[in-house]
């Protein structure tokens, strides 16, 4: 095929086309997402695809598929690996037939994400296999070939590309899609299945007895590599290798990782050849302590001597310090430049006529003194309207309300969480602060629809991922049965309806939680919903700037006062706070 | 090892704008000219409504990120935008910007003077800079939505691809119904961009 311009993701899900995949399903999460968003639309499937409510559920559906010996992915970011956890690491032991990738895409530089962690960790912890790629052809290559691997050794794999693989275009060529002829069946097996301790001891064991075959398997595969070219090497692994590629002299010896677990012999080999080494990767230092096991007397830097960062995002200029750093002339020198000063910052905000705005202007408004756990999502955003006191992870906003409760915090606690992320994580807390007494109120932003991660469809929204109706799931039903007295659902572009919700709120003890439903401002949009455009009548406007305050988009000042600008949405929330009435809907003659 | 060096240019603006289509212009181009391409651009949280970036190595064998100071072409989208990504251009590198400028909600919040298309054209100055009336010839094009395709066409004459490459595949990346406007918008932008060219050129 003619090489295609593609984003890393897309060639990703290709791949998978390629292997061929029976089932896929993940949780969105930045930058995994459209992997999934692409198999769901892809034409004549032969496959099962479904964007789960969590990713432990994810996981645990994919790894049943794989014991009925078809192949399966399941997708998420890195953190959410943290949330399937829990099935990972049995996973190991129970094994699989069918192949098992797990992707998890991990964030250097947390460029959308609330931390920095490694998932070679896991694979590291978990002893299953990891594969690390460099590049989109690489990542390419490698999610189309792991299923065999993980059918090979029986274990799962974790596929580990980053932002700057999954989020980064390239000349890329594709194979053949092909269709699956597989069907699952389970074949009973509980000395398999069923992890009691008297099973889970002898699969543990033989977990242990693959490493080496495997670690051998890895090297004959040619995913570790290496060239011999002086007495310095520099050993790399996953997006850092391109950077290194870049800048490495001619005579400086070059190895690469790009599978995992690494052959300790084999890696000896190749550094005791050398005097110096330098190890340059992301993030955790995972190659590193391979190196340092047996390096014996080679002298070995990296970030374990303060050469390299443990934190942040590589580039070609960081990795020519580094290897500066640790004695080794780069090819390349880059210059010293810095950015203009005082350039206005341009963060990311809530989209003009956002409905979550109104929703934390409100809740500012009536609970002044309030304190405000939330949680992940573009309401994340809220940050900037005083609104989000908290964000730790998904889920976190109800429990991190009930316990600073329970702690004697007295000033009234005030969640919110997204539609999304209270049914991926959200309900358990919410039950638990009812059970256990909480007094607090739990505003649910419920857009119907998963928006940050690029509009993924979810139980609110009324269709599955492949766009087949399905009834959307009931917010009230779901808190009621998790003992809720009040709940009440308000449309928060009416403000009168949700202050006097707010307020009602406020002054019930217990839990109460207010569900502000409107459609996401960009759904909305493409559904064709037009709300009118909006002018403001100059002579009426006395300039107070209390509009201008709300921080909408749609808004600006101007040298007479203030001016709708074309991002208006019609959502019409700043008529409501005008109190001069100077903001209208324009009628058309 | 191959170390001939990658045109490196970098696209940016603002969210919505379209700079990620810009980018596949150029990026199915190179396919078209069988010249190998590395990019990377913004997704995700930094989208709404924030500053976004699209790095494109043309040529580019290695990693898809442009080190700042040795960017050779910068197109920005945004005046204000541009001015906080200038330190990527090098020295003698060019920048087409669209002369316009979306102040951001941060700064009206503030109330402190918001910066002038002048003030930042100004600052802009020491560069070997191209300023082109985008929002104009959109319109003059048919559609304000095609200001994207109008700076491509105006950048068109200080990128190593041919003139039909980058047509061709702006042809194939714009949403079919909308080729018409488009290819009108990407004339009016190249027409734009050769008086610069003389201009640049000499200096």
């Amino acid at each position: 095929m003619e090489p295609q311009y593609l984003l890393g993701n897309e060639a990703i899900a290709h791949g998978c086309l390629e292997a061929p995949i029976d089932l896929a399903c993940g949780y969105p999460g930045t930058p995994s997402s459209e992997v999934i968003d692409i198999l769901r639309v892809c034409p004549e499937r032969g496959y099962y695809v479904e964007w789960s409510v969590n990713e432990k559920v994810a996981l645990e559906n994919a790894l049943a598929a794989a014991w009925c010996g078809v192949r399966a992915l399941c997708t998420m970011k890195h953190v959410g690996l943290n949330v399937a956890a829990d099935p990972l690491m049995t996973s190991a032991y129970t094994g699989v037939t069918g192949g098992l990738v797990i992707m998890s895409a991990d964030d250097p530089f947390a460029h959308s994400s609330q931390n920095e962690q490694d998932s070679r960790c896991y694979a590291q912890f978990s002893r299953i296999l990891c594969l690390d790629p460099s590049s989109i052809q690489e990542a390419h290559d490698m999610i189309r070939d792991a299923f065999g691997l993980s059918e090979e050794f029986g274990l799962p794999v974790l596929f580990r590309p980053t932002t700057r693989i999954c989020h980064s275009k390239g000349d890329v060529t594709l194979g053949e899609a092909v269709r699956s002829e597989r069907r699952g069946e389970f074949h009973r097996d509980p000395k398999q299945y069923v992890v009691i301790p008297a099973h889970t001891r002898v699969l543990h064991r033989k977990l242990n007895e693959k490493q080496p075959e495997i670690k051998k398997r890895l090297v004959e595969l040619g995913y570790n590599h290496y060239q011999v070219r002086g007495d310095t090497a520099v050993i790399t692994g996953g997006i850092a290798a391109e950077y290194v590629r870049e800048v490495i002299p001619e005579d400086v010896s070059f190895m690469k990782i790009g599978a995992y677990p690494i052959d300790e012999e084999w890696l000896s080999g190749f550094v005791r050849l050398h005097k110096r080494v330098v190890v340059v990767e992301e993030l955790a230092p995972v190659i590193e302590g391979a190196v340092r096991e047996v390096s014996g007397t080679v002298e070995v830097h990296g970030k374990k001597d303060g050469h390299s960062p443990f934190e942040g995002e590589f580039s070609p200029g960081l990795v020519a310090g580094i290897l500066t750093s640790a004695g080794i002339t780069p090819v390349v020198r880059y210059p010293e430049v810095a950015p203009v000063p005082d350039v206005p910052a341009r963060p990311p905000i809530l989209c003009a006529g956002c409905p979550h705005r109104s929703v934390f202007y409100a809740i500012r408004k009536i609970f002044k003194d309030g304190v405000y756990p939330s949680d992940i999502g573009c309401y994340t955003l809220g940050l900037q309207m005083g609104a989000v006191d908290t964000t730790i992870c998904m889920g976190a906003s109800i429990t991190v309300g009930s316990g600073m409760k329970h702690a004697g915090e007295t000033r009234d606690v005030v969640a919110t969480i997204g539609d999304s992320t209270f049914l991926h994580t959200g309900i358990q807390g919410l039950l638990n602060a009812v059970y256990n007494g909480a007094d607090m109120t739990v505003v649910i932003l419920d857009n119907r629809i998963t928006a940050m991660t690029g509009h993924q469809p979810n139980p609110t929204t009324g269709v599955t991922a492949t766009g087949e109706p399905t009834p959307p799931t009931s917010l009230e039903a779901i808190c009621r049965a998790c003992g809720v007295a009040l709940v009440e659902t308000v449309d928060p572009y009416n403000l009168v309806s949700l202050t006097t919700a707010l307020k009602d709120a406020k002054a019930r003890p217990g839990v109460k939680v207010i569900i502000a439903r409107q459609a996401c401002v960009i759904s909305a949009r493409r559904a064709g919903i037009r709300r009118g455009t909006y002018t403001v009548d100059e002579d009426a406007c006395t300039g107070c700037g209390l509009c201008i305050q709300f921080g909408c988009p749609g808004l600006e000042r101007t040298e007479s006062g203030v001016g709708i600008t074309d991002l208006c949405s019609g959502c019409a929330i700043c008529t409501q706070i005008c109190p001069s009435g100077a903001i209208r809907k324009e009628v058309k003659k | 090892m191959t170390r001939e060096k990658s045109f490196d240019v970098m696209i940016v603006g603002i969210g919505g704008q379209g700079t990620i289509l810009a980018s596949n212009i150029l990026g199915s181009a190179c396919l078209l000219e069988r010249k190998p391409v590395k990019g990377a651009e913004t997704h995700g949280m930094a989208q709404r409504g924030g500053s976004v970036e699209s790095h494109i190595r043309i040529g580019g064998v290695f990693g898809p990120l442009i080190p700042p100071g040795t960017a050779d072409l910068l197109i920005g989208f945004d005046l204000l935008v541009a001015l906080r990504y200038a330190h990527y251009l090098k020295p003698e590198g060019i920048m087409v910007v669209n002369r316009q400028l979306v102040v951001p909600t941060s700064v009206h919040m503030a109330g402190t003077p918001p910066p002038t298309i002048e003030q930042v054209a100004g600052a802009l100055a020491g560069h070997r800079l191209c300023l082109i009336d985008a929002e104009a010839l959109a319109a003059r094009a048919g559609s304000p939505l095609t200001q994207n395709v109008v700076m491509m066409g105006a950048a068109s004459h200080f990128i190593p691809l041919g003139f039909e490459s980058l047509q061709s595949a702006m042809e194939r990346q714009v949403p079919a119904k909308t080729v018409d406007v488009n290819h009108r918008a990407f004339e009016l932008g190249r027409a734009a961009g050769k008086d610069c060219e003389s201009r640049i050129s000499t200096r």
